[in-house]
């Protein structure tokens, strides 16, 4: 069930391909909310970026096993004295577009694709982790007031308080081996991208909490939570079938905001050594490997940082322009 | 008064979280500090003299004690009758003693310390300086091609990783095109404060590239929300001067929101800033706890993790002071 807000019922415009003023039609907020998106240039822009490196990332697997990528062989003959990409323009050519590494041999575009996967994947499973930490806890801290709220409170802060970069460097070893011995992931970069992924979402739910928060502290107060409660709803029920609904909205954007910064969180945790390591791809650790050519060979210096910016700026366009379609007041 | 209890509770939490994470964690802590050549007999002894024989929350009670009163190292009163020589007075506040660099983790940190806080300052200068600027530019120009230049490239270069940034700045900036010095941490002392400012510039603006984008967008927003205020336009209509009525009434909003926000990433910088003090080689506070990180020297990170802590916490505390002081609205309970 879905509630109109009594702002919004005033917003409804008349349909602008429809006979005249008069022809008046009632819009859900879903779907006010839709046409605001439409007109948003930027935001479109952004979504197709987005679907596009998704299905990238679906693809690459399959263009691995296909032998269209091969982000694996090392192309020693590409190589010059020097252990640079042979050739002008950095060594491109047809069949490797953004040319070979320099030293191993690589082909870059095999390598930054597969990253793309291994990248999108771990965001999105730390993304996940995030918001469902982050929404139970919200709607329990906002739900259930007094003391539980206060332990949730300062929970957040101490999460919070913790250096989180610095923590994640010293706990890197001990979560390895816990993960590795005592749960059995096998060794390597399932269990490093696990790690990874635990604590990105296990750090970053805070702010989604606290956001929820503020939301069922006001959706609490409306009628159709005291009607649920008159039917003899169980808490549970309250919790998940009548508040939840309502929040698909702030969910839904901060999940978009949430990838942007875990992609760029894999990267630094790559420069660190402590995220999945090669030969594995991730953006982040072909960027890493390639920051030692950073005068050498420009186009493998530049190239995985731009694809880290350009799905980095898409998600946070996508993610801006979901906020103001979803809550036209809160214009930031 | 509460504020400060909690902020004591929430440190001796999260002491006690971090002792328990380390010294449960199974790995072997004396491996490093015990040294190459180590057999099962001298292990056991660096451990009792490094106190890891004793339970976790042992450990943790002595490392409080150690804060308030200060401790010997090593502890064990056998150990310090054998061996005086190596007898290290630790005084209050003491964090630890690190064994892999035969120093007390205090002095350590106080050799680190004034590299990140002159990192930390001069970032925060230049992007509240900028970030302002950027911000209250890109709001007067609403919706030109100005405002949507300045919004579109702060949040391109954040989207950048700061150490790509960083060894950008560093390897075309400084070495091929040299347009400024290669940096290199010269203190205040050795070479006045001009010096000391040029060879800060490129990890500081490293640094506050990655900031900048939040400081355009909040200043933006607050002085976009207060321009269609009342009071703006009473202002403008006793006859103000459009300049007066920006920074001092329309600016005016923005700053509580903008206290918070550098109060908390200054605090969060202050703790040390790994990646840029790595991508550099400033021996600061972060590069220190990569350090530490590699040898698995104990003391040093909990020592750190525990600064980098406490910063937040009296961060958050000062910044709701501050509030009171700035909107006379709020009042501290």
């Amino acid at each position: 069930m879905t509630v109109t807000p009594a702002n919004q019922l005033e917003e409804r415009t008349p349909d602008p391909k429809g006979a005249g003023p008069t022809a008046i039609t009632s819009n859900s907020p879903t779907a006010l909310a839709f046409a605001r998106f439409r007109k948003d240039k930027k935001s479109w822009v952004a979504l197709v970026v987005v679907v596009v490196y998704i299905s990238a990332g679906i693809a690459a697997p399959f263009l691995v096993m296909f032998g269209v990528l091969d982000p694996q062989t090392a192309n020693q003959d590409l190589l010059n004295a020097n252990t640079l990409p042979a050739g002008d323009f950095w060594g491109i050519s047809w069949t490797h577009p953004l040319g070979v590494e320099p030293g191993v041999g690589r082909d870059v575009l095999s390598r930054i694709w597969l990253g793309i996967t291994y990248s999108l994947a771990v965001s999105l499973a730390a993304a996940f982790i995030a918001v469902f930490v982050g929404v139970a806890l919200g709607i329990i801290a906002g739900f259930a007031g007094g003391w539980t709220d206060a332990i949730i409170g300062r929970v957040i802060d101490l999460v919070l308080a913790f250096p989180q970069t610095l923590l994640l460097l010293a706990a890197a070893p001990v979560g390895l081996a816990i993960l590795t011995e005592q749960l059995h992931v096998p060794d390597g970069a399932l269990a490093q991208g696990m790690f990874v992924v635990l604590v990105l979402g296990l750090f970053g739910w805070t702010g989604t909490a606290r956001l929820i928060r503020g939301q069922v502290l006001s959706l609490r107060e409306r009628e159709f939570v005291d009607a649920a409660r008159l039917f003899g709803a169980s808490r549970r029920r309250i919790w998940f079938k009548e508040l939840l609904p309502n929040l698909w909205a702030p969910v839904l954007v901060t999940f978009t905001l949430y990838m942007p910064a875990f992609i760029s969180a894999e990267a630094a945790l790559a420069y660190l050594g402590v995220s999945v390591r090669p030969p594995t791809p991730t953006l982040g650790n072909v960027l890493k490997d390639s920051i030692q050519y950073a005068s050498g060979d420009f186009l493998y210096f530049f190239a995985p940082a731009f694809m880290i910016a350009l799905i980095v700026v898409s998600f946070n366009l996508l993610g801006d322009g979901l906020r103001d379609a979803l809550d036209p007041k809160g214009d930031r | 008064m509460r504020r400060a209890i909690i902020g004591i509770i929430l440190l001796l939490a999260l002491s006690l979280l971090t002792f328990v994470l380390f010294f449960s964690s199974g790995v072997d802590v004396t491996r490093f500090a015990c040294g190459k050549n180590c057999t099962p007999e001298k292990r056991a002894t660096t451990e009792k003299a490094l106190g890891y024989d004793k339970p976790t929350v042992v450990q943790w009670t002595d490392f409080l004690q150690g804060v308030v009163v200060g401790r010997d190292y090593p502890d064990d009163p056998e150990l310090q009758r054998e061996s005086p020589e190596i007898v290290t007075h630790c005084p209050a506040p003491c964090f630890g003693f690190s064994q892999v660099n035969a120093k007390t983790v205090n002095s350590l940190i106080a050799e680190a310390a004034p590299v990140s806080i002159s990192l930390a300052m001069v970032a925060v200068f230049l992007w509240v300086l900028f970030g302002v600027l950027f911000g209250l530019i890109a709001a007067v120009r609403k919706g030109t091609w100005i405002d949507r230049g300045i919004v579109g490239a702060t949040l391109v270069v954040y989207a950048f990783p700061t150490f790509f940034i960083g060894i950008f700045l560093l390897k075309y900036v400084a070495i091929k095109w040299q347009l400024l010095p290669f940096p290199q941490y010269v203190t205040i002392a050795d070479g006045g404060v001009g010096e000391w400012f040029v060879n800060l510039l490129l990890p500081a603006t490293t640094l506050a590239l990655f900031y900048l984008a939040g400081y355009v967008r909040i200043t933006r927003a607050f002085v976009l929300e207060s321009l269609s205020e009342d009071y703006i336009r009473t202002a403008t209509a006793k006859g103000l001067a459009p300049r007066k009525v920006l920074f001092k009434h329309a600016l005016r909003a923005a700053l509580t929101p903008l206290v918070t926000m550098i109060g908390l990433d200054l605090a969060s910088l202050l703790g040390g800033a790994i990646i840029t003090e790595t991508v550099f080689s400033y021996h600061g506070l972060g590069a220190l706890a990569l350090r530490a990180n590699v040898s698995y020297d104990l003391p040093v990170l909990i020592g750190l993790l525990l600064l980098a802590g406490a910063f937040v916490i009296l961060a958050n505390i000062v910044v709701d002071v501050l509030y009171a002081y700035i909107d006379p609205r709020v009042r501290l309970d």
